[in-house]
This record gives structure tokens, sequence and C-alpha cells, in this order.
């Protein structure tokens, strides 16, 4: 889901206060109360399960990972920061550091490209244009889990679909879960599959937004189409691109459900964890060998993880967009 | 500034015309029309392999060239699903259904309430609580997952369904939305006057406010419901496979009866029939929400 980051307007014009001076003296202190305090009630909820479900727990990972911490024994010994010492060189975490990274580019730098491509042909006129709006949407709405499913019986080695048509073209069988670059590819393309078009959209509310006499007078200087494109849309989309890269750099850094799929519904990635990322690896130290001090600092390495490369990728764009 | 849903149409339904001498610049080609129906075959393709392996015998997956039409095991291979002892199939629709449903009107009631507050009332620290709430949207629910299972432990709420219903009650997303839409879609006078007219808050808030919501909020309702019953993570974390949520149903099934494709897939296509059905009748909320939540330039 999308969200809107630029900061809030000044606030709403202000709401009356108490009214009705012919009320009886009981009533008009209720109505006072009520427009005093009815404000805190209404957003209180939203507080109350942000602090014990939201708050809570991400300030409480900390504290998890400096213990020795099991559920099933009770143990819980302070360890100071041994555990982000065993992290830093943890093989295998770094293992999930890398796949994380890899599927991530690899799913997000085409998946952005398609979007903006088929955001392009949107953008003109066309008849049907709503049922080819519906069509790239329908990925979205269906259920992670079951995608993944689906793909990864078109991923068998075997008699996987994927194989069987580049068999009609002469490539040989593909192991796409034994090796380390195919799996990725496949995953990546699920995540693909999955976005691309919710991307395209976002992408083609913006271009409608561009004014169109921008591309009339360019056509009028004989720009092509093309040089349109990158002269006129690509800069005028910037914001919106940022926007998108962020959310995909968030949501991709995460990735869990589709990998784990792809595994069967076993936490491992394969058995030289080929695909595993950093949430399965977490989630395999914390939930599967009871370690939950270490999958806390997992956990933590993730969140930083998340956060300096939407800082990267923030700063990069912006470069590139800044020569103009 | 540009808020989270626009008000405004006239820029789309201008887009479609266009100034007469430059009619050409936008016509598509067959070239932009067939490129869009490969996307769309690309689309629709996977969901329909569904199908097909969910209506036909297991034979299907080794057959050469692949079957491309349905075939007639739909019931046998459903009927083999809810039997399925060790899925839980039947319990796991039930209880996402439950968790999606209860998720979802409770996101609903209290952003939109939470949203009003927000945008029209007055009171301190307004602007503080607000920034709050942007502040959360930013952090990602899977860093907290291992504290929060040890609240359920406390609460001897594990494997019940009632942890992947309690900590999603309300978004700060849910309630940020709700505030931008509510800032330009109620009119001050609309709420200046029901005050006037003696309405408490809370009526103003239900007769007047909600009403002017509903096209947000059935947006809000939409993403809400897909969302939770797509959830997997947490209830994999927090749930038993005797007490499921349909994804850990067919996660279950991808574990146990990976040699059994037909099974594995009826399992998928059921678990998303739901989902198209939500599809089928509010595609065009959902495309409206989609392009409309954008960040606009």
């Amino acid at each position: 889901m999308s969200v809107d980051l630029r900061p809030a307007p000044a606030a709403g014009r202000r709401a009356t206060g108490p009214a009705g001076d012919r009320r009886s003296p009981f009533r008009s202190r209720l109505s006072r109360l009520d427009v005093k305090f009815s404000p805190y009630l209404f957003i209180s909820p939203f507080y109350v399960v942000f602090l014990v479900f939201g708050a809570f727990p991400l300030g409480y990972t900390v504290w998890v990972s400096l213990h020795d911490w099991e559920l099933a024994s009770g143990l819980r010994d302070f360890v100071g920061l041994q555990n982000y010492r065993e992290l830093l060189v943890d093989a295998d975490f770094w293992n999930s550091v890398v796949n994380t990274i890899g599927i991530f580019v690899i799913s997000t730098v085409p998946q952005l490209l398609i979007a903006l491509f088929v955001a392009n042909l949107l953008n003109r006129r066309l008849r049907g244009s709503t049922l080819f709006r519906i069509g790239i949407i329908l990925p979205l709405v269906t259920s992670t889990a079951a995608v993944a499913i689906v793909f990864t019986q078109l991923f068998a080695a075997d008699y996987g679909m994927v194989n069987w048509l580049l068999g009609l073209v002469g490539i040989d069988d593909i192991a796409w879960q034994a090796d380390r670059g195919w799996s990725w590819i496949a995953i990546a393309s699920m995540v693909d599959w999955r976005w691309t078009g919710y991307n395209a959209l976002i992408y083609l509310a913006a271009m409608q937004a561009i004014p169109k006499d921008l591309y009339e007078a360019a056509a009028i200087d004989g720009a092509s189409r093309l040089r349109q494109f990158w002269s006129i849309t690509i800069p005028m989309l910037r914001p919106t691109i940022i926007f998108t890269v962020i959310i995909s750099t968030i949501g991709g850094l995460q990735l869990f459900t589709e990998p784990v799929l792809f595994g069967g519904g076993r936490m491992e990635g394969g058995p030289v964890h080929q695909y595993q990322t950093v949430s399965m690896y977490m989630f395999d130290n914390a939930f599967r060998n009871d370690d939950y001090g270490y999958g806390a600092a997992v956990a933590w390495m993730l969140f930083v993880l998340i956060i300096v490369f939407s800082l990267l990728n923030f700063l990069f764009i912006r470069r590139t967009g800044g020569t103009k | 500034m540009t808020a989270v849903f626009s008000v405004d149409r006239t820029s789309r339904k201008r887009e479609g015309r266009g100034p007469g001498r430059f009619r050409g610049l936008w016509e598509a080609s067959p070239l932009t029309y067939l490129t869009l129906v490969i996307a769309l075959a690309l689309s629709v393709f996977p969901i329909y392999w569904m199908v097909i392996v969910a209506t036909r015998s297991n034979d299907v997956v080794s057959a050469v060239p692949p079957p491309m039409t349905p075939g007639g095991n739909l019931g046998d291979n459903v009927g083999r699903l809810f039997d399925n002892p060790d899925a839980y199939f039947a319990k796991g629709l039930l209880n996402s259904a439950i968790a999606s449903v209860a998720v979802t009107v409770s996101t609903v009631f209290f952003a939109t309430l939470a949203g009003f507050a927000f945008a029209k009332l007055r009171f301190r620290g307004k602007n503080a609580l607000l920034l709050t709430i942007i502040a959360t949207m930013m952090v990602p629910v899977q860093m907290g997952i291992i504290p929060l299972y040890m609240i359920m432990v406390r609460l001897h709420w594990q494997a019940e369904i009632q942890s992947v219903i309690v900590p999603f009650l309300v978004t700060g997303f849910g309630v940020f939305m709700m505030r931008q839409y509510t800032a330009q879609a109620v009119p001050d006078e609309l709420i200046e006057a029901a005050r006037v007219d003696g309405c408490s808050t809370f009526r103003i808030y239900w007769s007047v406010v909600l009403p002017a919501l509903r096209p947000a909020a059935a947006v809000l309702g939409i993403f809400t419901f897909m969302q939770t019953w797509n959830e997997f993570m947490w209830p994999l974390a927090v749930l038993n496979p005797e007490n499921p949520t349909v994804q850990l149903s067919i996660n279950q099934l991808a574990n146990a009866y990976f040699q059994d494709y037909t099974l594995m897939f009826a399992g998928t296509a059921v678990a998303t029939v739901p989902l198209l059905v939500i599809f089928v009748l509010f595609g065009r909320q959902i495309i409206g929400g989609i392009m409309e939540g954008a960040i606009k330039a």
C-alpha cells in the first residue's frame, strides 16, 4: 500500500466550541467535556494497540537481543553484546544478507523498469484501457503463498513448464532449486509477477498528472517519443520513482513468504541455504531453534539494513536526477 | 498540498481527449496493443494454470505438452482437500474469514474515528501525536515479532485466533489515510452545523462524517481484508498446524504433500477464491485506491 509522506497540512479549521447558551447547565457542561475529551477518546484505540503491540515489542527486541533467551527451558541469561559479536562472524547470517540483497536487486530493478514501460503504454489513447488495468493488477489480489506454490511447480526441474518451454527453444533443463543464481531468479519472478502491475498503476497515475502541453511543445520542437519519455516523463516522475523504490526496498529486504514456500515450507532456504533470506534466518533461529536472543539480534540487523538501503537508494536517485 | 485521496477527477477526464491537432501523439499503435496483451496473458496465466491443475488428476504435471484446458476433477480434489487430516483446511478457511473480517471492521472503524479527530477536531498535542503516527508507518512489523510472540505466550494466546486479530485492530497507515481524506472530503461547515444542532462529537462522526468517508473507507477495508487474508509470517510464528489460517493450511500441504500437486493446487485455488470475489466486486475501487494513493508530482 502507498503512503503520502509529505508533511501534514496545517490543522483543519477548528471545530466550534460549546454551543447553545440556552441549554441547561448540566448539558452544557457535558457538551464541554465532550468537546474536550472526545478527540483523545477517538485516537486512543490506535495508541493503545500501537504501544502494546508495536512500540513495546520494537524496543523490547533490543533487550531480548542482549540475552541468551529460550522459551522452552526458561533460560534467560544476560550476555551483553555477545549475540551481535557472534552475528558479525556468522557465515550463515552473511550468506542470508547476500541472498536477500541479491534477490532484492534482481527483482526490483527489472520490476520498476517494466512497470515504467507498461505505464507508458497504458498512458496512450487505448481501447479497453480498464481491461488492461484490471488485468495487470490481478496478481496483486492473489494470495502470496498460493502464488509461490504455483510458481514453484512451474519452476520444477523435471516436469516444470518453464524448463519445458526452454526445451522447445533448445535450452537444457535448469536446476531452479539447486543452483543459487537460478533460485534467486525464480523467487524474483514471483515477486515481480505480483508487484509490477501495482507499480505500473502508480506510475500511470503520476504520468497522467504531467501537463500535456509539455509533450506538445516538445513534439513541435521535433523531439521523438523516446526523447520525450527520457526528457519529460522520467524527470517529472522522479518523486514517484523515489517513493516506489523506497517501498520496494522496505518490502524486498523483508522477503519471506516466497522463498519459504519455494523451499516447501522450510526455513533453511535450500540444502546449502542458497536462498535463505534474513527474515527466514531470524525466524529459524527464534521460532525453530528456540534461540530468541539471537533471532532478536538478527531482527535488528535487518532493520539497520533496511534503513541503510532506503537512504542509499534515496541518495542515489537524487544524485542521478540532480544533473537534470 | 496533495492528499492521499483526490476528489478531483477532472484531470483524468481531460486526458482522454487532448487538443485535436496532436491526436496522433497519444494514439496507441498495434505494437502497444500486442505488448499489453502479452502483459495481460502473463498476469493471468499463473492463476489459470492453478485452475487447470486443480481440476485435473496428478498425471497432469508430467504431461507433455501440458494441458491448456481445465479438467473435470475439481470436486474430487476439493473433497480430498477438506478430508486431508494434516491441513485442517476447513478450520483454516474459517479462521482466516473470522480474522480478516474482524481486523477489517475494526480497522475501518477506529481509523475513520481517529482520522476524523485529527482532521477536524481541536486538541492539545495534535500535531505531535500525528507525527508519531507517521513515524510508526515507517517501522516494519516483522521487527517486533519476537517480543510480540512473548506477549502472546504470556497472555496464553499462542495458537489462539485472537493472536492474529488483536495486534492489528488499527494501523497507523489507516489513521493517516483517513485523516487526509477527511480533511478535504468533509466541509467544516457541515460539522459546525451539526454542532449547533446539538450533536455530540460521536454523533457528528457517525451521522455526518462516516457517510462522507464511505469511498475511502471502502478502499481501506478492501486492502485491509486482502492483507490480513494473506498474512503469513506472523500466523506461522504464533499459530499451530491444528488451528491454522488458510495460508498455513496450504503451507502444510506444500510441506507434506508436495508430490500431490492437484491437492496442493486445489488448496491454493480455494484459498484464492475469496480474494478473486473481492476483486470482481471491487476491482474499480482497488485500481482507484492504488492510483489515487500514489504521491503525485
